[in-house]
């Protein structure tokens, strides 16, 4: 095997491993987060770690899987509902957040069996239409009194400075833990295959992608993770109202934070999330003009760098610093395992 | 998988099989069977129903009558992924690129997917299937830059990715200068040996003819003739045909 034996694939890059360093070294650095900042930059990094993982699941819906959603609010919504309910019911608070994403997740799966069914338009828009079912549905609920609403009164028994760190705590492992479980998914062979869908179904399936299988798996993580920023929304505030959260902003939201940041990278959305809580913080977030802003940079964004700010980056310097590509060098390591073989030995 | 067939027994058999769209026939009535180690050329006016046909053997469309077996076993209603895990594969006459992932992601996924290989074992026959279709150039460049030559060979690079039992190909040769076209036919010959079914569809006879030793001609849905190439180009109804399409 002369030319090719000398042909290797690359994942990580000096930059990526430095980059991953440095990653987890913040990360490790905002673990001990409320012993060194004051209460206010306390919450709100609790506040950019509940965006962040609102725009790397969305985008790992949209700019990865191609399945473009307007009615995550139904998860994020649901996240938080299941939480009150859980806690109603006598769990603890903290644990009671979690388990709730897990059961929305679950919800999602029976879920995906009818929305992935749905062609592009057909999808965005019927997922909109589940949030606002699922909005009336919780709205039947006697606990919640229709739109009055309800409050986490469990987390009285918290003092206020153990709930504000206990609820950065939960918010920054909960990114953290989707930050993880999305680099590994897309790194897998799975996440070749759901950007293969994206790009072509047809093509994909032909060579061999199971298309709705592997739309499920982002699917139900993407489920998991606003039902999961639902539920840390729902301890930040404490109140629950369902029309807050059922809200379609926060879908707007996440795709402000994706479009901006870059659709389909892995660094674009956490840029576009701080982007997101940098203009909240100084503007304030709120009021007509704010959504009006918001609407107008998205749509800038879309006409005029459609692959956000990190996929100018990517396409201009070819710029990864996280491993989720791969990269054909020539290289000095022997390959792994002898050429094709014969086609007719597969099990 | 099934036991091994024997060695005469056809790979791909195709029987009865109908494909309408609406009211429009588009494949009517075809009967049709090959062995694993043949290599067919299929030839026919345009709209004669070829990249119809091919798209109902792989199950991108499900056929409206008749009955697909594949190594043995009856394919007709399952799903063209498992189709493809099973040793098929098709290219595209319109090449259809994963056009956000570079060359060799294409590739990789054909062989992680329906190629079953493990993470080294896809690696190996993904930088294998790029050098013989001769793409190692561009293999870190994303799909969406390449021109119409380089997608139509991404097309074969992804489904020899696969590694696949029968290499359905359509229309990949179109185009191509005469040293292309011969590397092209240097590189199927290389298929043939390595044990790939072949089916072929081409109106550059020629080029073809290196290749096939069975040709089919098929027209307005239906096959009108197979045989040895020679016998089918002498073919009266075959010579018909192309007059009255008017494609050559
Ligand atoms: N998806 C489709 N829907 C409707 N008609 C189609 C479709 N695909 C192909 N056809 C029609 O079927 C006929 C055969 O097309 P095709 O199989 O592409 O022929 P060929 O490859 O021999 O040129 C054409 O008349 C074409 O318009
Ligand atoms: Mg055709």
């Amino acid at each position: 095997m002369s030319p090719l034996g000398s042909m290797r694939v690359q994942r990580w890059t000096p930059l990526s491993v430095g980059s991953v360093a440095v990653s987890v070294a913040v990360l490790v650095l905002l673990a001990f987060g409320p012993a060194l900042f004051s209460p206010n930059v306390i919450d709100k990094l609790t506040t950019l770690f509940i965006y962040v993982l609102l725009a790397i699941t969305w985008n790992a819906l949209a700019g990865y899987g191609g399945l473009v959603s307007i009615g995550q609010q139904a998860f994020f919504g649901l996240g938080a509902y299941a939480a009150v309910r859980l806690t109603h019911a006598g769990m603890s608070v903290y644990p009671a957040l979690i388990l709730a994403a897990i059961l929305v997740a679950a919800v999602s799966v029976p879920l995906s069996a009818f929305m992935l069914r749905l062609r592009a338009g057909e999808f965005a828009i019927g997922m909109w239409v589940v949030a606002e079912l699922l909005h009336l549905l919780v709205n039947l609920d006697g606990l919640i009194q229709g739109e009055t609403g309800t409050s986490l009164i469990a987390l009285d028994a918290y003092s206020a400075v153990a709930r504000r760190a206990l609820t950065y705590w939960t918010a920054l492992g909960s990114m953290t833990v989707l930050l993880v479980l999305l680099l590994v998914l897309l790194r897998s062979p799975t996440g070749a295959a759901i950007q293969a869908i994206r790009d072509s179904e047809e093509a994909a399936a032909s060579v061999g992608v199971r298309v709705l299988t592997t739309k499920r798996v982002i699917f139900v993580v993407a489920a998991f993770g606003a039902a999961l920023a639902g539920a840390l929304w729902l301890s930040t505030t404490i109140t629950f109202q369902p029309k807050t959260y059922f809200s379609v902003q926060w879908t707007a939201y996440m795709i402000f934070m994706v479009l901006v940041g870059g659709l389909g990278t892995f660094e674009g959305p956490i840029i576009g999330a701080v982007i997101f809580f940098l203009v909240g913080t100084w503007f304030g977030a709120d009021g007509v003009w704010y959504l009006i802003g918001l609407g107008a940079t998205a749509l800038v964004f879309a006409l005029f760098l459609p692959r956000g700010l990190w996929g100018w980056v990517d396409t201009r310097f070819g710029l990864r610093l996280l491993p989720v590509g791969y990269r054909v060098v020539a290289g000095r390591e022997p390959p792994a395992v002898p050429a094709i073989q014969t086609p007719h030995i597969r099990s | 998988m099934p036991e091994a067939p024997l060695p005469d027994a056809p790979v791909l058999e195709v029987a009865g099989l109908a494909k309408r769209f609406g009211a429009l026939v588009v494949l009517d009535d075809i009967d049709f069977a090959m062995r694993g180690d043949e290599a067919i050329g299929i030839v026919g006016p345009n709209g004669a129903g070829k990249t119809t046909f091919l798209s109902v053997i792989v199950g991108a469309h499900p056929p409206s009558r008749g009955t697909i077996r594949f190594r043995g076993a009856d394919v007709t209603r399952m799903p063209a992924a498992d189709r493809c895990r099973r040793g098929i594969i098709r290219t595209h006459q319109v090449p259809r690129p994963f056009s956000g992932m570079t060359v060799f992601e294409n590739v990789f996924t054909a062989a992680t997917s329906g190629g079953g290989a493990g993470r080294d074992e896809a690696y190996q026959r993904s930088i294998e299937s790029l050098a013989l279709c001769g793409m190692m150039g561009v293999a870190n460049r994303r799909a969406d830059t390449l021109g119409l030559l380089d997608r139509k060979r991404l097309e074969l690079a992804r489904a020899l990715g696969t590694n696949p039992v029968l290499l359905l190909l359509d229309e990949i040769g179109g185009g191509l200068t005469d040293a292309e076209a011969g590397a092209l036919v240097e590189t199927i010959r290389e298929l043939r040996h390595r044990g790939i079914g072949i089916v072929w569809i081409e109106h550059i006879v020629h080029v073809l003819l290196q290749v096939a030793d069975r040709l089919i001609c098929m027209d307005a849905g239906r096959i009108i003739a197979d045989g040895r190439p020679d016998d089918v180009m002498a073919d009266r109804t075959v010579i018909d045909a192309y007059l009255g399409g008017g494609a050559g």
